[in-house]
């Protein structure tokens, strides 16, 4: 694992810069976060970057208006500013109205863990889950960050694009589903955004198939089960950065006809962790660093 | 009686009948009759085939609830079949107690959770200042009880400061509001830089007058004072 501090924040406020230059369609639409960067972007374009100040119930319903006024909106801040406090915005000014944004959250579950729980975010993908319609990519790698966005730019759909400060050494390439990087007999693990490397690094010993996911929303159904049907039993470990077991319908509707047996680690769901310090112990605390994910996963396919 | 017999205001009666099943209800229970009808009648540059037409002007019900009133308007104007207001609030019907943009042709938003049409108001109109549109507005209509709702308190501060024009609220005032706003509901807009005036919400002149006051550089809001609920 590799940490690069604030890296996809920095290209995506980068790449979305750009953009603005090149597609009189799009507006940025800040609540503070992240204003100063693009401050060179709001003098270019002063009615297209758009900061309400620290409003982010208007952040979401001010890119409703755009999207149905034919804009495509951007919108970008911290997760629970982004997701959680304006979720009934989400709901009715986007998905009710039937128009799409493109949500861009920096911070992740504890990348700001010194923070504290108010500034911490693991329910992200699980709430817009509860939504139709929502594409969400999970990046593990500023390159793979970029790309997603630039593609998203363009549609008038509903994207999600969840940044974090932890990434992979290296990017991955677009395959359009989940990419198999190792094959093995024992299972499958699945591992979402950033949390590949680590993945990489637990199994490196075990006879599993490892898959990577950028994007996670739509779910590639028939690629996990590919997977888990040349295994030889389809048990399927999925390693998100989230809240533990956030796709583990998914992993069921994907494999509703056949027996099998799932583990869903990411952050715990039992209990508010009330600690500081910096992601890697927030890793540790939720199993999510190597060794945690190696014990998991030997004990879930039972390779001790 | 029949729609066809009667045009105008006077056809708003038996079209809302067509939803109450009460021939003789009386359309001034509601609140917003007036308002709507001044709107669509001598305000707006809309029309049933203008929907797709970006520099239409856009009237954006937030307050929901009881949209009978909004329905007769809509069908009296054309916007929509009056066959579908028999069927109002059924499965099926594209009608319900709150509007939905998506089944009925000439509402532009889906409202009833309350709070959220002056928000989604001011993007549309962010959304068409930067497209540099600068003829069409964009009209919201509010409740006083619905400005308990702080979302609408983060859309007034912005819009007045950031000096957004196209953009008119019209709050139907009728002492619905719980706890009440002491020193009325216009001083909470003028504070953040709008143009406000208070009017008679059943005077048609006095409303059109309000509606068509030149704002420049500011949002306008007009609150239009009607009887209290349940009066």
């Amino acid at each position: 694992m590799t940490t690069i501090a604030a890296d996809m924040r920095q290209t995506f406020l980068h790449t979305v810069s750009g953009a603005l230059d090149d597609d009189p369609r799009l507006a940025l639409v800040l609540a503070d976060i992240s204003y100063a960067t693009v401050a060179p972007a709001a003098q270019r374009h002063p009615y297209r970057v758009i900061n309400v100040g620290i409003r982010e119930q208007l952040m979401i319903s001010v890119a409703g208006g755009l999207a149905l006024a034919g804009m495509r909106p951007v919108v970008h801040t911290f997760p629970p500013f982004l997701v959680e406090r304006p979720f009934e915005q989400i709901k009715l000014d986007l998905n009710h109205q039937g128009v799409g944004a493109v949500l861009v959250s920096s911070g992740a579950s504890y990348d700001m863990a010194g923070a504290g729980r108010t500034h911490q975010g693991p329910g992200d993908v699980a709430l817009l889950d509860t939504l139709p319609g929502w594409t969400v990519h999970v990046p593990g790698h500023p390159e793979e960050a970029r790309r997603l966005l630039l593609a998203a730019l363009p549609g008038d759909d509903r994207v999600y694009l969840r940044l974090s400060a932890q990434a992979n050494a290296e990017p991955q390439p677009e395959t359009g589903g989940f990419r198999v990087l190792r094959r093995g007999r024992a299972g499958v693990v699945l591992a979402v955004g950033p949390m590949l490397d680590r993945v990489l690094d637990a199994t490196a010993t075990l006879d599993v198939t490892v898959l990577y996911a950028a994007t996670v929303r739509p779910f590639d159904a028939a690629g996990l089960r590919a997977a888990a049907l040349t295994a030889d039993r389809p048990d399927v470990v999925v390693v998100e950065p989230y809240l533990a077991g956030t796709s583990a319908h998914l992993v069921a509707d994907a494999l509703a006809d056949v027996p099998h047996r799932q583990r869903g680690l990411g952050v715990r769901r039992d209990r508010e962790l009330r600690a500081y310090g910096v992601p890697a112990d927030h890793d540790a605390a939720h199993g999510l660093d190597a060794p945690g994910v190696a014990a998991a996963v030997r004990a879930f396919l039972r390779l001790d | 009686m029949t729609v066809e017999t009667l045009t105008g205001y006077a056809a708003l009666q038996p079209l809302m009948a067509r939803m109450t099943g009460d021939e003789k209800h009386d359309i001034a229970a509601e609140s917003t009759v007036d308002i709507l009808w001044v709107l669509y009648d001598r305000v707006l540059d809309v029309a049933p085939g203008r929907m797709d037409d970006p520099d239409r002007d856009r009237f954006l019900l937030s307050k929901g609830h009881g949209p009978m009133a909004y329905y007769a308007v809509l069908a009296a104007k054309g916007f929509l079949d009056a066959a579908e207001l028999d069927g109002w609030a059924r499965f099926g019907s594209p009608l319900g107690h709150h509007p939905d943009r998506v089944l009925v042709p000439g509402v532009e938003i889906g409202s009833g959770s309350l709070g959220h049409g002056l928000p989604i108001g001011l993007g549309v109109a962010l959304g068409l200042r930067a497209q540099g549109r600068n003829r069409p507005r964009v009209v919201v209509l509010a409740g006083d009880a619905e400005l308990d709702e702080g979302s609408n308190h983060e859309a007034i501060a912005v819009a007045g400061r950031l000096g957004v024009d196209n953009l008119t609220v019209v709050v139907v005032d009728n002492a619905s509001a719980s706890l009440g706003w002491p020193g009325g509901i216009a001083r909470r807009f003028a504070v953040e830089g709008w143009a406000t005036t208070t009017v008679d919400g059943r005077d048609h002149d006095a409303l059109e007058a309000a509606f068509t006051a030149p704002h420049a550089g500011r949002p306008l809001a007009v609150v239009a004072t009607v009887e209290p609920k349940g009066a």
